[in-house]
């Protein structure tokens, strides 16, 4: 196989995520799930773990699946430890000479079930050094309940549980720089991630995931119409602006190397990420410049921090 | 063969016979030593089971759920905290009808923290959908360790199977024992093949769906329909275990019940107990007699009503406090059987032995002491009470 990342031969590939689903339109976790999917070899299985999300529910309700390969949920704080069960079964079985072939195993899970819930459930898999990937489609709060903050939510963000009022002003605390934490684990691949043009950096950072033996972890920018309130046909043009302000860096760590994957050539002021999205809207009323201030210097002090780390 | 083993020994001992595919491993006092002593077989080349040191019980029962729906035999143990971390999977366990085995070592649940015996981890988790098979001694937890597996991975049942021991009382106590042979526990235990597995090539399986109120009500129905077929299946492998062994189970063992006119009806280690008090007692003349319940779950009803319907009265005496205000969950179960009997027996409560707090003949005669009395005079006094908790003035 060709190493260039050619678009038109990837979707010629079987799908293994099929349409039909119940997700929301202009929803990005279908199309990260999509394309995380299609970095597998065409003639290799997998089995998809989820943890409780919308994903899980708008994909798998009985008795319908969108999954070609096979599929496990169980609960909404394990799904990490679930592929542990999978892959541990997978090893032992194949040990035992009961089950041929390679098989892949990709967990996906939201941020509440990743960045809240879940942490303890991932830190142990990734500990473990399972052979897995596990995808974050971050949608930066729990939206399958509708729309309650998590530690993902950004700074300011407007949800059902930190709302704007007289005295509130949405979220008081800065995002979890998760894709750090799992640095930490000194996994052999980490990377953050975005559906983006013709969704090359996903697919190559899945590729490498899938293909690298261990624990690899993928954080994917996922954006969601409903809680970040933008008209649905938005989405490639929001995930786009996320990456060209610096919001949402593109970068990887490959065995305790950093290495920026994408430099914008312009960096654009943030308020061009929070515009265009209703849970920000608060931050453009007259007097509330302070905290798109405060959200740029934010910003820009982790971007210079990346910049440091990356050698760039 | 015989040896000398703890009860953790004993089930640690089981599971190297029976070798597992995958066993999710994570310690908490007393069912610790199982994966201890499991991992040294792991250590020593003795079973090729992919061992997982999980970081969790939640992550243990993880675990086994996704290994046992993967087409693996998975199997874990645990004890009081452990299983009530464990609650919300174990209902996903049940009603995916997968049948993964857990050793539960009875502890005493927290608040306040106690490492000692009582039954309050378990019963919490009798509504679970999992089998519950409680043993009085370390003979009785490596024999109902074996059986677990051909009965909950029967195709009619399918259910996860909780194999239950005193902890400390049981689970460290040596005793004597008889172990099978490793061949005989492997014939008798036979292969898994599930029909559908996540790593079945030709037929991908999708497991744990959202189920909306069209078909919820179904999938349940089912799971009640398995557990009602587990108790014949029970009954089939005790006997297919007695031909290997000799040892002979049943739903519950009568002890010198054939005319007994008083009775208790209790669960576990405390029947040793109550059996050399019930001897005693007949020694005297007193027609005394034991139901130690093996199965809670599936609960043997109308057996147990059966088998004292010719009683005068009863003490059904529970190892752990439900709080309904109204009776141990032992208790609601007895007295709703014998609630069709023509004649019932007086039925009193007593709530013992919580979180290691020690129960001795003399207390069980007192037990009988107080039936005869009700028998005689038909005065039962207060249905619902403690016994062995010191009185107000002892604790001033």
């Amino acid at each position: 196989m060709s190493t260039v990342y050619n678009l038109k031969r990837e979707v010629e590939k079987p799908v293994r995520f099929t349409g039909g689903h119940r997700l929301c339109a202009g929803c990005g976790a279908g199309i990260v799930v999509s394309g995380v999917l299609r970095a597998l070899k065409r003639e290799e299985r997998a089995v998809v773990v989820n943890a409780t999300s919308c994903l899980e529910v708008s994909t798998f309700m009985y008795p319908y699946t969108a999954y070609m390969d096979s599929y496990i949920h169980s609960a909404f704080e394990n799904s990490a430890a679930t592929c542990s069960g999978v892959e541990a079964a997978y090893n032992a079985l194949k040990r035992r000479g009961k089950v041929d072939g390679t098989v892949k195993f990709i967990t996906f899970g939201g941020d509440g079930g990743t960045y809240d819930i879940g942490l303890q459930s991932l830190s142990g898999a990734m500990d473990r050094g399972h052979d897995m990937v596990y995808v974050c489609y971050d949608n930066e709060a729990y939206m399958n309940t509708g729309i309650q903050r998590s530690s993902s939510t950004p700074h300011f963000a407007r949800t059902t549980t930190t709302p704007v009022g007289t005295v509130g002003q949405g979220k008081k605390q800065n995002k979890k720089d998760l894709t750090e934490i799992l640095v930490a684990h000194h996994i052999p691949y980490a990377a953050q991630t975005a559906p983006l043009g013709s969704f090359k950096d996903l697919h190559t950072k899945s590729y490498k995931a899938i293909y690298t033996k261990g624990p690899c972890f993928l954080n994917v920018l996922s954006p969601c119409p409903r809680g970040w309130d933008y008209p649905t046909e938005k989405l490639a043009e929001i995930a786009r602006l996320a990456v060209d302000t610096c919001v949402w860096p593109l970068y990887e760590v490959e065995e305790g190397m950093w290495r920026l994957t994408y430099i914008p050539k312009k960096k654009l002021p943030v308020e061009d990420f929070l515009r265009p999205q209703g849970r920000f809207r608060h931050m453009f009323q007259p007097g509330n410049e302070w905290m798109i201030e405060e959200a740029q210097a934010y910003v820009d002090q982790k971007w210079e921090r990346l910049l440091e780390r990356t050698g760039v | 063969m015989s040896n000398r083993l703890s009860g953790n020994e004993a089930v640690a001992y089981a599971l190297k016979q029976i070798n597992p595919d995958v066993m999710g491993a994570f310690p908490i006092t007393p069912s610790t030593e199982i994966p201890e002593y499991f991992a040294q077989y792991v250590a020593d080349g003795e079973v090729n089971t992919e061992y997982v040191t999980v970081e969790s019980e939640h992550s243990s029962m993880s675990v086994c759920i996704a290994a046992q729906a993967a087409g693996a035999r998975a199997v874990c143990a645990t004890s009081s905290a452990g299983l009530a971390l464990m609650y919300e999977l174990l209902y996903v366990a049940a009603s995916c009808r997968l049948p993964i085995i857990l050793a539960c070592v009875n502890r005493a649940l927290t608040g306040p923290i106690n490492i000692n015996n009582d039954h309050s981890d378990s019963m919490g988790a009798r509504d679970s959908g999992w089998i519950q098979i409680y043993a009085e001694n370390n003979q009785e937890a490596y024999d109902n360790f074996l059986m677990a597996m051909p009965i909950g991975e029967t195709p009619s049942v399918r259910l996860p199977v909780m194999t239950c021991m005193d902890g400390f009382i049981t689970s460290h106590a040596v005793e004597n024992i008889e172990l099978l042979e490793t061949d005989v526990v492997r014939r008798f235990i036979g292969e898994y093949n599930p029909e559908h597995y996540l790593l079945k090539k030709e037929n991908p399986l999708a497991v744990g769906p959202y189920d909306v109120s069209s078909y919820y009500m179904e999938h349940k129905v089912l799971e009640a329909e398995a557990m009602k077929a587990a108790k014949a299946r029970i009954l089939e492998v005790a006997a297919e275990f007695e031909k290997i062994s000799g040892r002979r189970y049943g739903l519950f063992e009568e002890y010198r019940m054939e005319d007994a006119e008083l009775a208790l009806v209790l669960i576990g280690s405390t029947a040793g107990t109550a059996k050399a008090a019930v001897d005693k007692l007949r020694e005297e003349g007193v027609k005394a007699g034991l139901v130690k319940i093996r199965v809670f779950r599936p609960f043997p009803g109308e057996e147990l009503a059966r088998a004292l319907a010719g009683t005068k009265a009863v003490a059904v005496m529970d190892k752990s406090e439900g709080f309904s205000a109204n009776g141990g969950p032992l208790f609601a179960e007895t007295r709703s059987a014998l609630y069709d009997l023509k004649n019932r027996p007086y039925m009193i409560n007593i709530v013992y032995g919580l979180g290691g707090r020690d129960v001795n003949t003399e207390d069980i005669e007192k037990v009988f002491g107080r039936l005869a009395n009700i028998a005689a005079t038909g005065e039962i006094g207060p249905v619902y009470t403690h016994m062995g908790q010191r009185s107000k003035e002892e604790n001033a």
